[in-house]
């Protein structure tokens, strides 16, 4: 978060401070957490996986000759008995942009050291995570009762299912190990790990509340993502 | 530099630009929804549903994930290897024009 300043270093702006970082013999992310630097580059990787699930759809759709299920009525859903498009895709978006909105507001409030703020928001994160993949599951399962098979379904090209399981069913994989670790962080806020500094599970690291930022970079990505999945997949 | 030092270090925004960023991305899927709702078709859909997608996309990542305030170093390492998967896409884009081709030419024609 903003230009790091660090004793006795002056750090340059703009390309010519990027020329510097990276040919200095210290560190190349300067002033950047390391756990915050290691958290992009996997997010750089899962990007990678998650590009190629989706370009996988494009050619799979793209090659077929069978009319391709229309996603519109697909995923419609009866409101008050009228069918209503995308219905349960759009308040899933919706409560997936509030989570990251609240997740956003617990870094700036980890980064203040407000406990109790930071830990109630970080708590909601997790719950609407957690509406999330509910809704998601409920999903699933009324596809799978209407014949969605990996392999077969009775609204158009075979390929559907498998690009659909496999691509909503990661993004979901991805929000339920992030509803893990909100709750985890969660409780690790509201106890004051990061206040002591009391040090990890799995690292001598003492705890700090940078690593709510870790996590909501996290967090965001999972946002990221289905901001792509739903551009591609559901309104395509 | 001890672990104390590096903590005074991160300094914190103003809440008003996350809740204008909030407020945006929900103007931008409502948007993207209602493209669906009122069913535009061919070029004009997919070049909404693209634009809203993008500008939401780069509202998360510079405002919630911070990369607008992180040094060039840690932007340019993440942003670069976009190009590679751009460079993907354009590939399988000739690729599956070539496979629906030879498909339909040989279910159609006969070959």
């Amino acid at each position: 978060m903003s230009d790091p300043k660090i004793d006795g270093l002056e750090l340059k702006p703009g390309f010519k401070g990027m020329a510097e970082d990276t040919g200095s013999d210290q560190t190349m992310f300067k002033g950047v957490h390391w756990g915050k630097a290691m958290m992009w580059i996997f997010l750089l990787s899962d990007t990678f996986i998650f590009s190629c699930f989706l370009i996988s759809y494009m050619k799979g759709r793209g090659s077929t000759p069978v009319e391709w299920p229309n996603p519109s009525e697909v995923f419609a859903l009866d409101a008050f008995g009228v069918p209503v498009p995308l219905l349960l895709i759009a308040i899933m978006t919706f409560v997936l942009i509030t989570s990251s909105g609240t997740m956003a507001l617990a870094v700036k409030y980890g980064y203040e050291k407000n406990r109790k703020m930071c830990g109630w928001l970080v708590l909601a994160t997790a719950i609407g995570g957690l509406t999330f993949v509910g809704m998601q599951a409920f999903e699933w399962s009324k596809l799978i009762h209407e014949g969605v098979r990996p392999w077969e379904n009775p609204f158009g090209a075979a390929q559907f299912g498998s690009f659909f399981f496999m691509i909503t069913g990661f993004h979901g994989t991805h929000v339920s190990i992030g509803v893990i670790f909100l709750f985890i962080y969660a409780y690790k806020v509201f106890a004051g790990h990061y206040d002591d500094q009391k040090r990890g599970w799995f690292t001598s690291m003492k705890g700090d509340y940078v690593e709510i930022e870790i996590l909501g970079l996290y967090w965001h990505f999972v946002d990221l993502v289905w901001v792509f999945i739903f551009a591609f997949f559901y309104l395509w | 530099m001890s672990e104390t030092e590096k903590k005074n270090q991160s300094s914190t925004h103003k809440i008003g630009i996350y809740l204008w960023i909030w407020g945006l991305l929900f103007v931008l899927s409502f948007f993207s929804y209602l493209v669906d709702w009122y069913q535009f078709q061919g070029l004009l859909r997919w070049s909404l549903i693209l634009i809203f997608m993008f500008l939401k996309a780069g509202l998360i990542m510079a405002f919630f994930m911070h990369l607008f305030w992180e040094r060039y170093a840690l932007v340019n390492v993440l942003l670069w290897p976009m190009t590679a998967i751009a460079c993907f896409i354009f590939l399988m884009v000739a690729e599956y024009k070539y496979t629906v081709f030879t498909r339909l030419f040989y279910f159609f024609v006969g070959g």
